[in-house]
């Protein structure tokens, strides 16, 4: 593997990963102790962490079902992270065979991962690379390779956006990437919020703190800057809402209040 | 399948939906709820026929326990609700009728336990399974960066050693860690040994500029983040390398500073010819004594030094210098310079005492100190001293003087360029008063005095502005007083001193090179009075001079355009050349080449007389008049001041009778100059001097007056 230039220079496993703390708040084995200190901690203040977590996939596959359905079969997954199960390539190939997927992360460590669960899957692929430099990505062989851009794809910004900070300028990135898709490409966005939570924000706080102390701060959006990520997107029905609000399976009542926790949604480029 | 209202699929189902109710609030499945209870139905399935086949299978359990796992139950709430599910509901809904229950309660126990093994195998192998999924790639990324890592280290490393430039590195504490080739070669070679285990503050050297060291220190206390000096090293060989030298502060990625980066180039060569050609620069190559550039430069310094500090300069210029050039030729006279610097360096030995050439003949030397005073005349003294031993060049004592202009005074008061001209002026004050002496600088001498520098910058101008004119003095025939030829005698109409004679500037139109368009200037008025006089002969009653005599300096000799010029100045004018006679230096001639006298054959043979000028004061071999193309001879006029007074020197008197006597064997016809009594006129007439020229005849003067003097002098 070509190593980034941004890459770390080292692979420090004694500091707690993300995506290694996401595996075991959706109980899986894919992580190590310093992970699941700090993911035991957040869940101190947030106990519903893994319900999040799990409305966050369970939205995934609704929205993955509806994109293929829709007849995008391409897909480009930014922050796969670790994909324990119920991953995008599963979903997806179980409404269409050929449906191609994308993985990217820069976590060196999912990556690896990926690389060995995809090893012998031609249209599944994973890149490491950074949400925050869009331009290495979309120009990346890996990308070009598994991706037609001139045909639409589904953009997955699952569970990432709220981990790039204003500095970084998160909004010019999805900018870069829409600007790159073709008409008929969707978004599918999900991002952390104070709203909705079923916990005064002083107590969830404490949640962003742990990230914080990881140095891999959490970034807590309103709804009304959740909204400004999908500029130059046509919004799909039902628009932007609670996690399990947007076109559930079952009835809302059947789902843990936790489900509610954070925004999703998806777009359509006109 | 579709199930009959509370048949046995129904109950199945109710069992089923029962189940998922209670395990999925622990799952992390993504899956929906009716969906997770689709996938618990066969689970359900196993278990009922578990409970009602002819012979018990309690693996059953185990196998429906590993199934939860597989269904992402990982949670081991899940098993706990799932067995409370199965002990509480599976006999209830899926178990037979009548007599069995019993035993189908037993059969329910026995596969709870082993749902709980099958469960805990389960987990126990995909726990494992990740965990040796997440080590792999754990070790892979780092292999991954490891790899890429040793990638640009090998890479940092070929560019560390293959660089030109020399890099080090050393700790805070001035302990040197690293270096590469290049800075092993800077210092000679050896190993990296030799230099390792160093320490940088051992790296001292005397040349070291004294702010150096405090850029290290605040280099290494963390408060710089770089610095660039020049800096000169030892060698182990004793030799010293000199370098650009940029260290910089490297520091770890907490911001701590770690380590100091040093990065230098080998300027040694450079700084050698930098200070060679600095040297060059600043040394006049003949002698090796500082020139005029570094002599301003220390004039400069010592003008610009602090309250109580004065400085003394001594300008001296040789006297007759550029006869002994003239006479000797260029390379005697080098040697004399040569000599004389040698001389002058040996008399200035102090401390802040320099002698310094600054052209041609010319030397200064200049003191500094407290108490220049009398330091300067001292000076000037031992100066002239040194001048009085006559100087061996080929075989002969010369005996060279000179004069020297002081200046002394506090510094801070003028600056360099007024006091070298107050130097020169003194210096020609000295010169005036007859030489081989000193003059001390005074104000008002300066304020009256021409500086041969304003002239020398005002004569271009000069010339164009039309400055110049031209005087003649008539020469008159001794045996009937006729007037024969007159001599050119060029002046300068100066804006601010007046009327200038040509001992005032011809020397620096010579130095400067405007000896050769003045001079050719000279000759085409001359030329075209000479045809205005012999117009006016040809118009009858005239009796004035029809000839002309120019006088060519050495320059002029040499320049090879002259034949041409001469030639062009004559056709132009429509006068033929045996109205021109050119007035050459003896001292130009004497010791001049076939090369030399060539231009001057072909004038003469033309019919342009060629007359020796100033005969009798150059070291003449007589004997080498024979081979010159003169005509005439023009006795120096130190020969004729004898004879003004009654009775004449008879030493004199013999002199000029052998001189006429030989001159007239010769073929070569005798002109006198600076004839002032009538008597002297008379004694040369009966010596049988051909022509005479002076005061006593008519003092130089405008063309027109010539004709007055003939009139006076035919009445």
């Amino acid at each position: 593997m070509e190593r980034p230039a941004w890459a770390p220079r080292s692979i420090d496993i004694s500091v707690p990963s993300v995506a290694r703390m996401y595996d075991y708040y959706l109980g899986g084995s894919h992580n190590f102790e310093v992970d699941r200190q700090a993911a035991r901690r957040a869940m101190g203040s947030i106990p519903g962490l893994p319900k999040i977590m799990q409305a966050n996939r369970a939205f995934m596959r609704r929205a993955v079902r509806y994109a293929v359905g829709q007849g995008v079969t391409q897909f480009l997954d930014i922050g796969s992270g670790i994909p324990t199960f119920g991953s995008v390539h599963e979903v997806a190939r179980a409404a269409g065979p050929d449906a191609r997927v994308m993985y990217v992360d820069h976590d060196p460590v999912a990556v690896a991962h990926s690389q060995a669960v995809l090893a012998d899957d031609e249209l599944a692929d994973v890149l490491a690379a950074d949400l925050r430099r869009p331009e290495e990505i979309l120009t990346s062989h890996q990308v070009t390779r598994l991706i037609d851009l001139n045909r639409p794809v589904a953009l997955l910004l699952v569970a990432i956006l709220h981990f790039v900070e204003d500095a970084d300028d998160p909004y010019g990135a999805v900018a870069r990437l829409r600007d790159a898709l073709a008409p008929g490409s969707l978004l599918v966005l999900t991002h952390a919020s104070y709203e909705h939570i079923p916990l005064p924000p002083e107590r969830a706080g404490g949640a962003v703190g742990v990230y914080e102390d990881i140095r891999n701060p959490l970034i807590m959006r309103s709804r009304e800057d959740i909204a400004r990520f999908f500029e130059g997107y046509d919004m799909v029905e039902p628009g932007l809402v609670p996690l399990v609000e947007w076109r559930p399976d079952t009835a809302p009542e059947d789902e843990d209040p936790y489900g509610s926790s954070g925004y999703a949604g998806v777009g359509r480029t006109a | 399948m579709i199930a009959e209202p509370d048949g046995p699929e129904d109950r199945l189902r109710r069992f089923a939906t029962i189940w998922s109710r209670a395990v999925f609030p622990v799952t992390a499945t993504s899956l929906t709820r009716p969906e997770f209870e689709q996938r618990l139905v066969p689970l359900a399935r196993r278990l009922s026929e578990a409970l009602r086949a002819r012979t018990f299978e309690p693996e059953e359990g185990r196998a429906v326990g590993a199934a939860l796992v597989a269904e992402h139950c990982t949670d081991p709430e899940a098993l706990s609700r799932s067995l409370d599910c199965v002990d509480a509901y599976l006999v209830l809904y899926c178990g037979g009728e009548g007599g069995y229950a019993e035993d189908q309660r037993v059969r329910a126990a026995r596969l709870q336990h082993a749902m709980a093994a099958g469960y805990a195998a389960a987990l126990r192998d995909r726990t494992l399974t990740e965990q040796e999924a997440i080590s792999a790639a754990a070790l892979a990324a780092q292999g991954a960066v490891a790899q890429a890592l040793h990638a640009t280290e090998a890479r940092f490393r070929a560019v560390f050693e293959g660089a030109a430039i020399g890099i080090g590195i050393a700790d805070l504490d001035g302990n040197i860690l690293q270096v590469n080739g290049a800075l092993l070669r800077m210092f000679g070679g050896g190993s990296e040994q030799s230099l390792r285990g160093h320490k940088v503050q051992n790296w001292t050297h005397t040349e070291d500029a004294p702010h150096v060291w405090r850029l290290y220190q605040e280099l290494v206390d963390g408060k710089r983040e770089h610095y660039h000096v020049e800096k000169a090293f030892n060698r182990p060989d004793g030799t010293v390398l000199w370098t650009n030298l940029t260290v910089s502060l490297l520091r770890d990625a907490d911001g701590e500073p770690q380590y100091q980066l040093a990065l230098m180039e080998d300027t040694t060569e450079r700084r050698l010819l930098n200070l060679r050609l600095r040297y060059e620069a600043t040394h006049d190559a003949l002698t090796g004594l500082p020139n005029r550039t570094l002599f301003f430069e220390r004039l400069e310094k010592a003008l610009a030094a602090g309250d109580g500090q004065r400085f003394g300069l001594c300008y001296l210029d040789l006297d007759g210098f550029k006869a002994i050039n003239d006479s000797l030729g260029h390379a005697a006279g080098d040697r004399l310079l040569v000599e004389i610097a040698d001389r002058l360096q040996a008399c200035v030995t102090a401390p802040g005492e320099m002698v310094a050439r600054l052209g041609g003949d010319e030397f200064v030397a200049l003191i500094t100190g407290p108490d220049t005073q009398k330091a300067v005349d001292e000076l000037a003294e031992r100066v002239l001293g040194a001048l009085a031993t006559p100087v061996r060049i080929e075989g002969r004592e010369l005996l060279v003087r000179g004069s020297i202009g002081i200046v002394e005074g506090p510094a801070g008061e003028r600056g360099a360029a007024e006091v070298l001209r107050s130097a020169d002026i003194t210096m020609y004050r000295a010169k005036a008063a007859g030489g081989n002496r000193y003059e001390i600088a005074d104000a008002e001498a300066d304020a009256r005095a021409i500086t041969r520098h304003s002239l020398t910058m005002a004569l271009p101008m000069a010339l164009d502005r039309g400055e110049f004119f031209i005087e003649y003095q008539p020469l008159v025939h001794l045996g009937d007083g006729s007037v024969r030829g007159a001599e050119a005698l060029v002046r300068w109409l100066h804006p601010q001193h007046g009327v200038l004679g040509p001992d005032r500037f011809i020397p620096l139109a010579e130095d400067t090179g405007l000896i050769v368009p003045l001079g050719r200037w000279v000759l085409e008025q001359s030329v075209r009075q000479a045809r205005e006089w012999r117009e006016k002969e040809r118009a009858g009653d005239y009796t004035g001079p029809l000839r002309v005599n120019v006088n060519l300096s050495p320059c002029q000799l040499t320049h090879p355009r002259l034949v041409q010029d001469t030639v062009d100045i004559l056709e132009r004018a429509g006068v033929e050349p045996g109205a021109l006679c050119l007035e050459v230096t003896e001292s130009a001639l004497i010791g001049a080449d076939d090369e030399v006298l060539k231009p001057l054959r072909r004038l003469a043979e033309m019919g342009v007389d060629i007359a020796l000028d100033d005969f009798g004061t150059g070291y003449s071999n007589l004997a080498n008049l024979r081979r010159l193309p003169v005509s005439i001879l023009k006795l120096d006029r130190s020969f004729t001041r004898g004879m003004q007074h009654f009775p004449a020197d008879p030493v004199d008197q013999k002199i000029v009778e052998g001189i006429v006597s030989l001159a007239h064997s010769l073929d070569l016809a005798v002109t006198v100059e600076g004839v002032e009594t009538g008597h002297q006129a008379e004694q040369l007439r009966v010596m049988g001097c051909d022509t005479a020229q002076g005061w006593y005849y008519a003092r130089p003067g405008p063309p027109d007056r010539l004709h007055e003097l003939a009139l006076v002098d035919a009445s």
